[in-house]
């Protein structure tokens, strides 16, 4: 199955990483071979196997609801592309 | 008398406590290397200065019963170290400075060593050959041009050329078994669950192990101790009572099963490649093991579903880096547009083409026939291990299907590249250990490694192998010094 230009434009979409038309030809070249190298999986009949979600498959534990790191806003605030001291900042969304 | 950069960590850790070296001397020697190495571009971010100064600390008030007194150490740049720049390769964390430290980091510090920089690595750990970094690729100390292998590349090029005594790395899918093959070192890839992965940055969390990176399986052995740790930050690390790896080091291998799988003799694979694989088989076997032909029946299948589950787990870890909490932000129109653009110029080609891939089989319509596909595939390889470990008690192999090859030559074919990790990948898949050591060299004086697999915390098992291989092979690293 050959992934075309639309379906590549429309992974960029959900990916939400924008793409100019040479980026996604060159793309799409690339997804196609190397879905071409996936498809071998279909050759597997895994009807009655159980999908591996975890190397663990434990059931994951529990722990209490409580504030490990307190006061820390200023120094997680440093590294942000823009904030007011209180809040991240991002463009309007609102209008 | 042999010289500093000449020692291994443990006669280091030796010379230390006996006062023979100080920690500045040694750190010194490591930072003047270090800084006539810049050709190699190993280090990401230098921290020279302060390592000079912890030196000395250490050698006003010297701590003899830590496991690593006063060894200075660099480490690959996934992993956080608080209040120093960690970018994972990546221009979208170009200025990130962690505000906490990684379990695996932290555990090495608490034993006394001394951080010096922070190695360059693929970015996001995505790549064979230390290509993808934003800050350029890393030259092999091997020989001029060529590849030190990926992702765990600076690492592996630093310690070999012997920058830091030893280093940590991530491995993914084969990152830190295949550049240690290329280069020349001993590289081990913990059983999942073995070390933290708090504050390492994601890149496939059903995957991501750290491990040690060493010049001999010894030192690999006492690093492998302190790294390896539970760690409630961690809803996957395993609870079990770890070993003094380095104390029950053991040559002997006598009676030990020693399973050969058929399915690693691949198309293609070099004439060289089945000439070191032997080799390891002749020299076990003269070591009194048993050597016992084994089947890994879907080894085949292990790259495609590498190729699923890795990008698929990737895209989502790596949908936090949207330009608003923190590293790089471009300008938009709107939110929207600010994300998109964002992720457009902050991250390298290999790894949007890495989230295009995951977005895609995870997507409406799509989730059953890959990700779904993929995920019983894993188990199908699980189940071959699981079985072949009911006859044998460790795996060999050879770690790569080839030597170094040259900067820019698999940079244009994605599938050629990811054909590299074909005897690492399946070990990730089934969370399994594995070392990766140096066997011998090719025609052109590349390095070449073999990778023994163990059962699931079975660390000291492979390691003793190794070490008993290690014994026999007397490996040398052919480097000149060509960068300098």
């Amino acid at each position: 199955m050959a992934i075309d230009l639309k379906t590549v434009k429309h992974i960029s979409k959900l990916a939400r990483i924008s793409l100019d038309d040479k980026k996604a030809k060159k793309l799409a070249g690339d997804l196609n071979s190397i879905f071409e190298f996936i498809e071998k999986l279909n050759k597997l009949n895994t009807d009655k196997i159980e999908p591996l979600t975890s190397i663990s498959e434990t059931t994951l534990k529990l722990r209490s609801d409580e504030v490990n790191s307190k006061n820390i806003r200023d120094q997680i605030l440093k590294n942000s592309p823009d904030d007011n001291k209180d809040f991240f900042v991002v463009p309007k969304v609102v209008e | 008398m042999t010289g500093i950069l000449d020692l291994t960590l443990v006669e280091l850790v030796g010379k230390i406590k006996k006062k023979d070296l100080s920690s500045k001397e040694v750190t010194k020697t490591y930072v003047e290397r270090s800084e006539k190495s810049i050709k190699l571009n190993t280090y990401i971010t230098e921290d020279f200065k302060n390592a000079l100064q912890k030196a000395d600390n250490f050698d006003n008030s010297p701590n003899f019963n830590k496991k690593l007194p006063g060894i200075p150490i660099a480490v690959k740049d996934l992993f956080c170290t608080k209040n120093l720049r960690t970018t994972a390769g990546s221009k979208i964390l170009e200025n990130f400075i962690p505000t906490y430290e990684s379990t695996v980091t932290n555990n090495i510090w608490n034993e006394g060593a001394i951080l010096l920089g922070k190695l360059n690595c693929d970015e996001f750990a995505m790549g064979s050959s230390n290509e993808t970094s934003f800050f350029g690729n890393v030259q092999s100390p091997i020989g001029e041009k060529l590849v030190p292998g990926g992702s765990s590349g600076g690492s592996a090029s630093a310690l070999a050329a012997k920058l830091t005594p030893a280093t940590i790395g991530t491995d993914t899918g084969g990152s830190i078994r295949q550049p240690a093959s290329f280069t020349g070192t001993v590289g081990l890839k913990p059983t999942y669950g073995s070390c933290s992965r708090y504050g390492i940055v994601a890149f496939a969390s059903s995957l991501d192990q750290a491990g040690p990176m060493a010049r001999d399986v010894k030192d690999c052995a006492l690093l492998f101790g302190v790294i390896s740790s539970y760690d409630n930050k961690d809803s996957t690390s395993v609870n079990y009572k770890r070993k003094d790896y380095l104390r029950d080091l053991s040559k002997s291998i006598k009676g030990k099963k020693i399973g050969i799988p058929k399915e690693y003799r691949v198309e293609g694979m070099p004439k060289e490649i089945e000439k070191i694989w032997q080799k390891g088989i002749t020299i076990a076997k003269e070591a009194g093991a048993d050597i016992v032909d084994v089947s890994l029946p879907n080894t085949n299948y292990a790259l495609p579903t590498y190729y699923i589950v890795a990008p698929a787990e990737a895209s989502s870890n790596l949908a936090r880096y949207d330009g608003v909490k923190y590293g790089f932000r471009a300008k938009g129109k709107n939110l929207i547009d600010m994300y998109e653009k964002t992720r457009s110029k902050g991250f390298g080609n290999e790894v949007k083409r890495r989230i295009m891939i995951g977005t895609y089989v995870l997507s409406s319509g799509y989730y059953d026939a890959y990700y779904l596909k993929a995920q019983k595939v894993r188990r199908l390889i699980k189940n071959d291990f699981d079985e072949v470990y009911k006859k044998v008690d460790v795996i060999l192999t050879p770690s790569t299907p080839s030597s170094a090859f040259k900067i820019g030559e698999k940079a244009n074919d994605p599938v050629s590249m990811y054909l590299n990790d074909i005897f690492t990948v399946p070990i990730n898949l089934a969370g399994l250990p594995a070392i990766s050591i140096p066997a011998g060299h090719d025609q052109n004086g590349y390095p070449l490694g073999l990778q023994i697999i163990g059962k699931a915390f079975d660390e000291q098992n492979i390691l003793n192998t190794a070490y008993s291989l290690e014994q026999e092979i007397k490996f040398k690293n052919k480097i000149n010094d060509w960068w300098m």
